[in-house]
């Protein structure tokens, strides 16, 4: 479905530098991506900061909760929410951002640079909100 | 009346030719609203719909004899009529106790409008006016008496009133409100003899030994059924008076019918209209040959206001059924007493007294026609309801179509299940297109509950969960929040919850969590908890950069802040515009740059404007005194003490104020949730209003205000309010979800029926006691300002952003502007 292994880690940030429950933007390559950390199950995520329906950088500004079973952050702009595991808008299904892969290694958050475009980079084997295996 | 109603259904059925007699001069007319008669009402006005024109009537001519042998009848006028049916009709006459000196020219009964106009003019040149009675008709009587301006005195041989209808504690409070009133009660005075007066026309002689002077004197004292015609020849009647007649309303003579006052059923006889209309609708269905219909005896229930008292009586209200047991709600600071008279197991209601609050009749009424279950404690049915309370659940649903629920405005349970039909899913919503529950609100609770019932009925879920985290109601949270002293959301969901949360309880609990212990919204528990706008201190705009409005307390400015304001808009690029609220917004800033703006805009003695926040934002005034030619009071030294007593308190919405120094209202204060306009006596505060998408007209709740009682009112408002509205509920709609609306809200903040205004002032007395510049305290602590950054992993600013130039400032770019 997807190859990571062509990918490199961009180390973005410190752990401490994103607040649990929070979301950080970061520039990787040419791409603006919104970081999340969930302190639940001490894991990283990382989706494109650009809203699609506002076209505006703000999605690392949302608040990241659960929605019926799945990870989501909520747009600041006009409130749609996001999948954190696939992207997927929850409102429209048409509608996904792109996923990142995200991780933290040595106390620091890294990012894989590039993605596979709008499609998940893990299989969501769970819907039950589990944490779900991240490669790498 | 009944008579009246008989002929109109008869004269429907083909083949029937009615003749009518009546001995009074006039045709039937409305003995019910005789009392109207002294209030203006003239004897036309009184008249009933004219009869059906197939029918004969002949007023002022009375039936003498009634021969059963030739099935015929004689009048005064010497006219014989045949009938093949007969119906008497012939009502009751008030009974006179007999008592010595009772014909004399000024004593009188009350019964028809020849009795009223020989009262009127015997109180023409009187002074006292005594009624010998104190039932329903004698109070009645009693009003009339005082509304031609006499002393009034009732005198009751029993020793309570309306010994009829109401119990002994009902009776007691219906007399201390009629005295109240200035009409003097007499009760267990037995009179003896009216004589010739000293100071007035007679004298009453009483058993005791008392006496009283009067002009005039009315009797009312219970009335006797008109039976001498049937009693003349040879009908059944009753040991103690009336026309004994079966569930048809027939005589011991089939061919011989009796309806309303004059008749006799099961021993008892009906003093009301409702059940003689029945018996009419009964006979004339017997006349038809219908013998479906039946006169079963009837409830003697009934709600009247008596001399300006509600008073209401149900079923069995002196709880006479073996094993009866009774619940008592007395209230003597606002006169209300309520009874109920429970079965022996206390499922089933038997009966009720009310007095001074009959708002719960119909309800009470439904709840014993219906034999609905009463709840585990049926006292639950007349303890007021200040929260919950109302029907036993389910017993709305059985209520019929018919049941009145709005006493007000007798708005039944089917005008308002059509509303629901028809699309009204709120409170307010009801209120609007039926008017129920607008008058004076008591049944708003049992509105609602008819409300979620057919909404459940019709699959509209009513889901009051704040989401799907929380079973709970955000008033319910606040609650908790404040009982448990949970200071943080994580403890809140893991001990009410479930799950991570989401973009609306996070928010509407750190909402809760700053109205109550009201720490910084960035510490750091809370900072996941904010919107957007919380988490960075300012307005997101739509290309995702951020707008700042520093406070500017009641819109009046130094020429050096607005100087300073100008000099950081220019240094930013910042698009600059004037706000409705009076203020100065600044648009256009980036993250990062919103700490390097505050900390120039702090220097310049700027506090943050909470315009992100649903929090308290500002107070618009109008120049006021100061300057104004019209100005009553200083409204800009006022609209500054409020805005600075309460920025930065969290809502569950937006709140805004205005204060206006005259009733000009240039401040547009009655388009506010808090609105001050200045009188010549002091401040009217008006509460609830709102511009924007649904423009509401602020209620005002109190007036001649001085600035201690204002801001004190002010206080309990905004605190009540934030504990119990819904979240995003603007004060408006929370006023017209609010059950018992403006009299409920004056009689929590003003009249501190719910003991909470100690408590509401004490929790706002935290609040501002507790107040900092969110953004002062944000430059000041390093670990904030990490935050506020555009990108975690860069210095840079983002330079994706486009914007264009227009009228001299920068804007976003429009799409077809990017290329």
């Amino acid at each position: 479905m997807h190859n990571p292994s062509n990918a490199d880690w961009t180390t973005v940030c410190a752990l401490d530098a994103v607040v649990p429950d929070t979301g950080v933007r970061a520039l990787v390559g040419d791409a603006q991506v919104a970081v999340f950390r969930i302190s639940q199950w001490d894991q990283m995520f990382a989706i494109d900061a650009v809203d699609p329906f506002s076209n505006a950088p703000v999605l690392s500004g949302g608040i990241v909760g659960d929605v019926r079973g799945q990870l989501v952050v909520a747009s600041p702009i006009y409130k749609q929410h996001f999948s954190l595991h696939t992207g997927e808008c929850l409102e429209d299904e048409a509608v996904a951002v792109r996923t990142f892969d995200a991780r933290v290694l040595d106390g620091h958050v890294q990012v894989r640079r590039f993605s596979s475009e709008g499609l998940p980079l893990a299989q969501p084997s769970s819907c039950e909100g589990k944490p779900l295996a991240h490669p790498g | 009346m009944v008579g009246h109603r008989f002929v109109g259904l008869a004269a429907a059925v083909p083949g029937v030719a009615i003749t009518v007699f009546g001995e009074e001069p006039r045709r039937a007319y409305d003995r019910v609203h005789l009392s109207e008669y002294f209030a203006g009402s003239s004897a036309d006005d009184l008249a009933l719909e004219e009869p059906p024109s197939d029918a004969t009537v002949h007023v002022g001519e009375r039936v003498v004899e009634i021969d059963r042998e030739s099935n015929a009848v004689h009048t005064d006028k010497g006219r014989r009529i045949d009938y093949n049916t007969l119906v008497l009709a012939t009502g009751s006459y008030p009974f006179v106790p007999p008592i010595e000196g009772n014909e004399q020219p000024h004593c009188h009964v009350y019964r028809t409008i020849e009795d009223l106009n020989a009262i009127k003019a015997s109180g023409t040149d009187a002074r006292v006016g005594v009624v010998v009675g104190g039932g329903l008709l004698g109070l009645e009587a009693a009003n009339a008496l005082k509304n031609m301006g006499l002393a009034t005195h009732v005198v009751e041989f029993a020793p309570v009133l309306m010994g009829t209808q109401l119990d002994d504690g009902g009776g007691t409070m219906l007399r201390g409100m009629i005295e109240s009133l200035g009409v003097s009660v007499h009760t267990g005075k037995n009179t003896l003899r009216i004589v010739a007066g000293e100071s007035a026309r007679y004298r009453m002689e009483f058993a005791d030994g008392d006496t009283l002077e009067t002009d005039v004197v009315v009797f009312s004292a219970g009335i006797r059924p008109r039976d001498e015609l049937a009693r003349e020849c040879g009908l059944a009647v009753g040991e103690r008076g009336g026309i004994v007649i079966d569930e048809y309303c027939a005589t011991s003579d089939p061919h011989i019918f009796a309806v309303g006052e004059c008749a006799l059923y099961d021993g008892r006889i009906f003093g009301l209209v409702a059940p003689g209309y029945e018996m009419a609708k009964v006979a004339a269905g017997a006349v038809a040959g219908n013998r479906d219909t039946r006169f079963r005896g009837a409830d003697m229930s009934t709600k009247l206001k008596l001399l300006g008292v509600d008073v209401a009586s149900v079923g069995d209200a002196h709880g006479r059924a073996r094993g009866a047991t009774t619940y008592t709600y007395i209230d003597e600071r606002d006169h209300v007493y309520k009874r109920i008279v429970v079965n022996k197991t206390g499922k089933k209601l038997l009966g009720a007294v009310l007095v001074g609050d009959t708002d719960d009749y119909g309800m009470l009424l439904q709840t014993m026609q219906n034999e609905l279950a009463l709840p585990n404690h049926p006292d639950a049915l007349i303890l007021p309801q200040r929260e919950g309370g109302g029907m036993p659940a389910g017993a709305v649903a059985a209520l019929p179509d018919s049941a009145q629920i709005c006493s007000c405005h007798d708005i039944s349970k089917g005008t308002i299940v059509n509303a629901v039909a028809d699309g009204a899913t709120t409170l307010g919503a009801i209120r609007s297109c039926t008017k129920a529950s607008t008058g004076c609100g008591g049944c708003g609770p049992l509105v609602t509950q008819l409300l979620n019932v057919e909404l459940e009925q019709r699959g509209i879920e009513i889901n009051t969960d704040l989401c799907e985290h929380f079973p709970h109601t955000r008033q319910e949270l606040y609650h908790l929040v404040r009982v448990e002293r949970i200071t943080a959301f994580d403890e809140l969901i893991e001990r009410h919850g479930r799950g991570l949360g989401c973009d609306i309880c996070k928010p509407a609990v750190a909402s809760i969590l700053a109205a109550c212990w009201n720490d910084h919204v960035l510490t750091t528990p809370h900072a996941p908890l904010q919107d957007t706008n919380d988490r960075f201190l300012a307005n997101i705009q739509k290309n995702g950069t951020y707008s700042i409005v520093p406070r500017v307390p009641a819109g009046e400015i130094t020429p050096d802040k607005l100087i300073a304001l100008g000099q950081v808009a220019k240094k930013y690029d910042l698009y600059t515009k004037i706000t409705g609220g009076q203020r100065v917004d600044l648009f256009g800033a980036q993250v990062h740059e919103l700490p390097l703006i505050w900390r120039e805009l702090i220097d310049a003695g700027f506090e943050t404007g909470h315009a992100y926040g649903k929090a308290v934002r500002t107070v618009k005034s109008c120049v006021g005194s100061t300057w104004c030619r019209y100005g009553v009071l200083d409204s800009v030294g006022m609209a500054i003490a409020v805005e600075n007593r309460y920025k930065g308190l969290r809502a569950p919405h937006k709140v805004k104020f205005a204060v206006s120094g005259c009733t000009r209202e240039c401040a547009e204060a009655q388009s506010k949730d808090v609105g001050v306009i200045a009188t010549e006596i002091g401040w009217n505060l008006y509460v609830c209003g709102n511009g924007g998408m649904r423009p509401r007209h602020a209620d005002l709740i109190a007036t001649g205000l001085d600035d201690e009682m204002l801001i004190k009112l002010i206080d309990r408002f905004l605190m009540f309010y934030i504990r119990t509205a819904d979240r995003l509920q603007r004060t408006s709609v929370w006023m017209e979800n609010l059950e018992g609306g403006l009299d409920y809200l004056k009689s929590v903040i003003i009249d501190d029926q719910l003991g909470l205004v100690a408590d509401l002032e004490a929790d706002m007395e935290h609040v501002v006691g507790t107040y900092q510049c969110e953004w002062k305290a944000t430059v000041e602590d390093p670990e904030k300002l990490k935050r506020f950054r555009t990108f975690v992993n860069s210095e840079q600013a983002d330079d994706s952003l486009v914007f264009v130039r227009e009228r001299g400032q920068r804007r976003p770019a429009l799409e077809s502007e990017m290329a």
